[in-house]
């Protein structure tokens, strides 16, 4: 437990009020040998004195990003309560501050270190492009603070101060590819936004295909929020690819589907395989324009699993009957309670003891069981592939027999060797 | 050969969406020097009124036709209300307008977030517009060809009117003399609202052609704004004819340049020819000879 200097100069006007609270909960004072223990310059000042906890939220809930981003801050705050509701945390009751990352990588930075410094905040949870994480990173890292970042992302990354429950790219992109490959795909286009997921991914994708003889045609990239797509999709029409891989992220995605279909081009001519539309995304983009096509994930709302019943029954009860689950969302209500269990398994919020407890805490969660990786802090998922349908909903047409081992430097697979350097 | 057409289409198809977003401003910012930074939440405006009208009307194909008017209304009353409301206090001082118009831009997204939510809404194209017509075997898209037709037919009406007018006759005296205009007994303040009026207006129409190619969200604006002005500068301020050619001509660079490298690397091309343009003739393509004063 620790004071800050200013507070001090209440002490003689508190001790009697912390007496009284220190006699009704004794039992959960944190244990002062830990938190003497913390080695970090940043030592936390995370407050565990009362029957509250403070997690931070950070997401963007402006500017382009905000299309996804809102969704993910919506079942964060659902598992908050649920967690809330079943009795806390260590019993004590969850205390959220979000913050606003307003699609900006450096308003993720500054607002991340606010949560961990000013707010004291034991865990943070949110983020979502590549971006914004790697600006977060060195701010975790210095402060030694924890981050859970809940989205499909490209992997090549570990930090012992991030839990990533999304996919990496074993889990989503290599899965999908092999997929590809079974039904006889020879030839690939690959367009993308262009920032750190789309062009790791591509690098991926193209190593991939060079070891397995599949030819890329062509690697487009348009810059975050570009709805100009005429010459892009002239390109890949004319490459009669047999299909297209598309790490396009947030609005660019409508004008994409808008202007292939324009031309003529359908999920039967030429699918197209995207890794950052889930059901959320879909009436934005418009069925009309995106039936039929195929996504990666390791969540879709319609899996047929009791934990997935809970969540999305939840969800809609909380948000409304139209809203629909994704898999990033899926994600980040899963890392809540990861956090939880890892936090009751090592019994006490300090960071680098909840760090050593987290390999091999599970969580059944609505994607299926899952099972937190302490080398590499990523987590196992099942990967499927899914076709959008004529709901807007997203039906599985694959699914991995088993949830795969994350790998997020593809260390296992010989293709990828260089890759990782 | 197939390739090349779409390609052409493409820029040309380009240039529309460029001009339409530019019409307006070169009004508002070309004839009156206000940089209205709102310009493009106007366009938002127009596509959100595309939305509502929509959800009002079933028939995508009536709602679009109904929408384009009701874009025009919706865009011209808010430029119209920001005019009376801010901007007539500070003509004369670009600067300010910019940053009280930005300041505008933020509210208005603000306001879209709130009522229509962060995510994008979906704006059906009618199944008239559907699809494509092959022309030696390229694919022209139905929607483009429609936004083309339509960001020529804003621009022969905004010709007419300022040609063929009395109305017209009266802004470009105000435009060319401000202060002999006034003498002459012309009612600057009047011809100053219409023409804002119209140049949001246009903002509007613009929003909800847009609705049939791209995303309609709250930042929609955002996305056109700098194109919009870039078109304006280049094309010489105050000059209808200048914005046309800049248009078009910007378009088609940026898919050849597109075409022949990427899109980035094409979007950083175009800044690049524009720069060294402005280098060389600063005052754009058509320069407006004044004997005014100011």
């Amino acid at each position: 437990m620790k004071v800050s200097v200013h507070k001090r100069a209440f002490l003689p006007l508190a001790a009697a009020a912390v007496a009284t609270a220190l006699a009704g909960c004794g039992s959960q004072i944190a244990d002062p040998a830990s938190a003497g223990s913390t080695a970090s310059t940043g030592t936390s000042c995370v407050d565990t004195s009362g029957d509250s906890i403070k997690v931070g939220f950070i997401n963007s809930l402006s500017g382009t990003m905000a299309i996804s981003e809102s969704t993910v801050f919506d079942s964060l705050t659902l598992a908050a309560e649920e967690i809330n509701a079943s009795g806390g945390v260590l019993g004590k009751q969850l205390q959220v501050v979000s913050e606003d990352g307003a699609s900006e990588p450096t308003k993720f930075a500054e607002r991340a270190g606010k949560l961990i410094q000013q707010d004291c905040t034991a865990a943070v949870f949110g983020g979502w492009t590549s971006s914004s994480r790697k600006a977060m990173l060195p701010v975790f890292e210095a402060n030694d603070a924890l981050l859970f970042y809940p989205v499909q992302y490209e992997g090549l990354e570990s930090s012992k101060n991030i839990f990533y429950t999304g996919a990496t790219t074993n889990q989503q992109i290599i899965p999908a590819l092999d997929y590809l490959a079974e039904q006889g795909t020879t030839s690939l286009f690959l367009v993308g936004s262009d920032y750190v997921f789309p062009r790791t991914a591509n690098k991926i994708i193209q190593a991939y295909a060079a070891a397995k003889g599949i030819e890329i045609l062509g690697e487009e990239y348009t810059p975050l929020g570009s709805t100009e797509f005429s010459t892009i999709v002239n390109k890949v029409r004319d490459s009669k690819a047999d299909a297209v891989f598309n790490t396009l992220n947030g609005d660019s995605n409508v004008a994409f589907f808008r202007q292939y279909k324009s031309v003529g081009l359908t999920a039967d001519t030429m699918p197209v395989v995207s890794v950052s539309i889930a059901e959320e995304e879909v009436p934005g983009v418009g069925l009309d324009n995106v039936e039929g096509q195929l996504t990666a994930w390791d969540y879709y709302q319609t899996l047929d699993t009791p934990a997935n019943k809970k969540f999305v029954a939840a969800f809609k009860a909380k948000f409304g009957a139209e809203r629909v689950t994704s898999d990033p969302m899926e994600a980040a209500y899963t890392s809540l309670f990861l956090w939880k269990a890892m936090v009751e398994k090592a019994g006490s919020f300090e960071v680098d003891q909840v760090q050593a407890a987290a390999d091999g805490v599970t969580f059944e969660a609505p994607e299926g069981l899952v099972t937190v990786n302490g080398e590499n802090n990523h987590i196992t998922k099942t990967p499927r592939l899914g076709k959008i349908n004529s709901e807007g909903l997203i039906d599985t047409v694959w699914s991995s027999p088993e949830a795969v081992e994350p790998d997020p430097f593809l260390a296992t697979y010989d293709w990828a060797k260089d890759l990782a350097k | 050969m197939e390739l090349l057409i779409g390609q052409m289409f493409a820029g040309l198809s380009l240039g529309s969406v460029l001009l339409l977003a530019a019409l307006g401003l070169s009004l508002t910012f070309g004839q009156m020097g206000v940089i209205n930074m709102a310009h493009g939440e106007f366009m938002m405006a127009g596509a959100y009124t595309a939305f509502v009208v929509q959800q009002a009307i079933a028939d995508a194909g009536v709602s679009l036709l109904v929408s384009i008017p009701a874009g025009f209304l919706v865009g011209g009353v808010l430029g119209l209300v920001l005019e009376a409301v801010l901007l007539r206090r500070m003509y004369h001082r670009p600067l300010d307008t910019l940053l009280v118009t930005f300041g505008v831009a933020l509210v208005l997204q603000q306001a879209a977030r709130d009522i229509f939510g962060a995510p994008s809404v979906d704006v059906r194209a009618p199944a008239w517009l559907q699809g494509n017509i092959e022309v030696l075997g390229a694919p022209i898209p139905l929607t483009r060809l429609f936004i083309l037709a339509l960001s020529l037919l804003c621009l022969a009406g905004l010709v007419l009117l300022l040609r063929g007018t009395p109305l017209g006759r009266r802004i470009r005296a105000v435009v060319l003399n401000r202060d002999l205009a006034e003498t002459s007994g012309i009612s600057t303040r009047r011809s100053d609202q219409l023409t804002f009026f119209i140049g949001s207006g246009l903002a509007g129409v613009a929003g909800v052609a847009v609705t049939l190619i791209g995303s309609t969200s709250p930042y929609l604006g955002t996305s056109y704004i700098v194109d919009a002005f870039l078109v304006v500068v280049a094309g010489g301020i105050g000059q209808v004819k200048g914005a046309v050619i800049a248009a078009f001509a910007l378009g088609v660079l940026q898919s050849v340049f597109e075409y022949s490298t990427t899109a980035s690397i094409g979007k950083v091309l175009i800044l690049i020819v524009i720069v060294v343009f402005l280098q060389l003739r600063p005052q754009g393509i058509f320069s407006l000879k004044t004997r005014s004063l100011a």
